[in-house]
């Protein structure tokens, strides 16, 4: 590592000048490209680009374990094969059992809600994907699947498993997209306790399998195997669909918030394939992204991007139990103002913190109040 | 020097389970060292800038993260490559680990300030297996050097 003492008396003269000159060159390229990237927004062609021109590769990649997969599939025996039939068709005979009330609920619920009809079901159109190419570590926390532009992806959108959320589209390719799973630390999604109603953030874990609650004051009335819902605040995820469930609540004395974890329902590490959902636009449930129908598929809403708060820093409002007390009417964020408003509390935390502009500091659509109200529940 | 680039970078994005990923060695960067290394004038910074954009592409949060850290290190194994190549194997892993440390602090660094705070320390455990790896994979390539090109 002695490279910056020695002085270039050698003669490298290759294709466009020294090796100097030419570092200098495409350091500062690279800093331009970061720059680009990180502040402003204006790079998401070439990454369209690029990610179109990685895809072959990616699937390059996936072939021997989609190969095995086809073998190990194609050699089962005939009776595996009745089994599992056997197995779905029960399945199936539970799940039309369970569904036969549903739309005399749906019609009362919407009864109740002083509707004239029923409401249709938020989500309008699914789509699966199979799963490319997973990433988990305790940095990244990423899935490649094979749905892009070219299938009406947009940036932004839900994904779920059969089970539950497994977090949304960050980038989008023609062909293929990157999922930012809710258990990567960059990752907070606004949810709910079914329970209790109560409102608050959950951040990846950044292990796989778990999300913490950070924002939760010590005599918040949460337990063990409470489960999480998404409040449908934050414009990307609607309302009521699972989460997580809440393994872990520890309380210190000393400590003002609980230390709270949660396991997240979805099986991200036994799924081939994820499910991709478009929302009714207008639905009361609907996030509001999917509502403002101001949805670019290569930036994703305009209403949500600029909205800047990392989920590090604390963000006491939506510790607030989710009482009558309205959120104080801090100054709308400047960007934000011309699309729909967001709602309230969380409203920011739901885009990834990957997306935004920066999160150390946090900046000044940060509520200003220093203290919020916080009320025993 | 394309096809082994592709190979390199094919090594690095293939998915491995959680716990071997930790031990995976930055085989692009090896790559990249190596023809920056034995055939300067045709690898070097470019090829190390080209390679790390793709890398971004791959697992970068932002783009040109990798491609400085790659330029860098590149710039510094062309400046030194008489130097480096004139050494006995072992000592050229000492120097292969000096470089991978610096390479993932730039990677750290450049993570920091742009908010994606990598937290886990497992992060610089490949620089050392990248080291063990190297003298095998320098091998490798010369001796794919000497066949095919």
């Amino acid at each position: 590592m002695t490279a910056f003492g020695t002085a270039a008396g050698r003669p490298l003269q290759g294709r466009g000048g020294s090796p100097g000159f030419r570092f200098t060159l495409y350091g500062a390229v690279a800093v331009v490209i970061m720059y680009l990237d990180q502040r402003a927004h204006y790079l998401e062609p070439l990454r369209y680009a690029l990610q179109a021109a990685a895809y072959p590769i990616q699937l390059a990649v996936n072939s021997p374990p989609a190969a095995w997969r086809w073998i190990r599939e194609s050699f089962q025996s005939r009776d595996a094969l009745r089994a599992e039939n056997e197995a779905l068709r029960r399945r199936q005979r539970d799940l039309e059992l369970m569904t036969m009330r549903y739309e005399a609920l749906a019609h009362e619920n919407g009864e109740l809600r002083g509707l004239r009809a029923a409401l249709p079901p938020v989500a309008d159109r699914w789509l699966p994907a199979e799963i490319i190419n997973i990433q988990l570590s305790g940095l990244r926390q990423r899935l490649l699947i094979n749905r892009g532009a070219s299938n009406g992806v947009f940036k932004g959108q839900a994904v779920l498993d059969d089970r539950g959320l497994i977090g949304q589209t960050t980038h989008v390719g023609p062909w293929s997209a990157e999922v930012i799973l809710i258990t990567d630390p960059e990752h907070a999604v606004p949810v709910r306790l079914e329970r209790t109603g109560l409102r608050t953030i959950a951040v990846g874990g950044g292990d796989g399998s778990s999300l913490a609650l950070p924002y939760l004051p010590a005599n918040a009335d949460i337990r063990r195997d409470d489960l999480l819902l998404t409040s449908g605040l934050g414009g990307v995820f609607p309302d009521g669909y699972p989460v997580a469930r809440v393994s872990e609540v520890h309380r210190d004395a000393v400590q003002p918030l609980a230390q709270v974890r949660a396991i997240a329902l979805s099986h991200i590490n036994s799924d081939a394939e994820v499910m991709l959902v478009w929302f009714r636009p207008g639905h009361p449930a609907a996030p509001a992204a999917t509502a403002s129908s101001a949805v670019d598929v290569k930036n994703g809403n305009a209403a949500m991007q600029p909205l800047a708060a990392s989920p590090r820093a604390p963000a006491p409002r939506s510790t607030a139990p989710a009482s009558p007390t309205p959120a104080s009417p801090t100054p709308a964020p400047a960007k934000a103002a011309d699309a729909a408003a967001p709602p309230d509390d969380g409203a920011a935390a739901a885009a990834p913190a990957a997306e935004r502009g920066d999160s150390p500091t946090p900046p000044a659509e940060r509520p200003a109040e220093p203290s919020p109200p916080r009320q025993p529940p | 020097m394309a096809l082994t680039t592709l190979f390199a970078l094919i090594l690095t994005v293939l998915p491995l389970p959680v716990w071997l990923d930790v031990f995976r060695p930055a085989f692009l960067v090896l790559t990249v060292l190596y023809w920056s290394i034995n055939t300067p004038r045709a690898g070097g910074i470019g090829l190390g800038f080209l390679c790390g954009l793709l890398l971004d592409v791959f697992q970068g949060p932002v783009l040109g993260e990798h491609a400085l850290a790659l330029a860098l290190v590149a710039y510094i194994a062309v400046r030194e490559h008489q130097r480096i190549r004139s050494k006995p194997a072992f000592q050229q892993s000492l120097l292969v680990f000096a470089a991978l440390v610096f390479y993932e602090f730039v990677v750290f660094a450049i993570d920091g300030w742009t908010g994606h705070p990598g937290t886990s320390p497992l992060r610089w455990l490949h620089c050392l297996t990248g080291a063990l790896v190297w003298p095998p994979a320098a091998a490798i390539l010369s001796y794919g050097e000497g066949r095919f090109t």
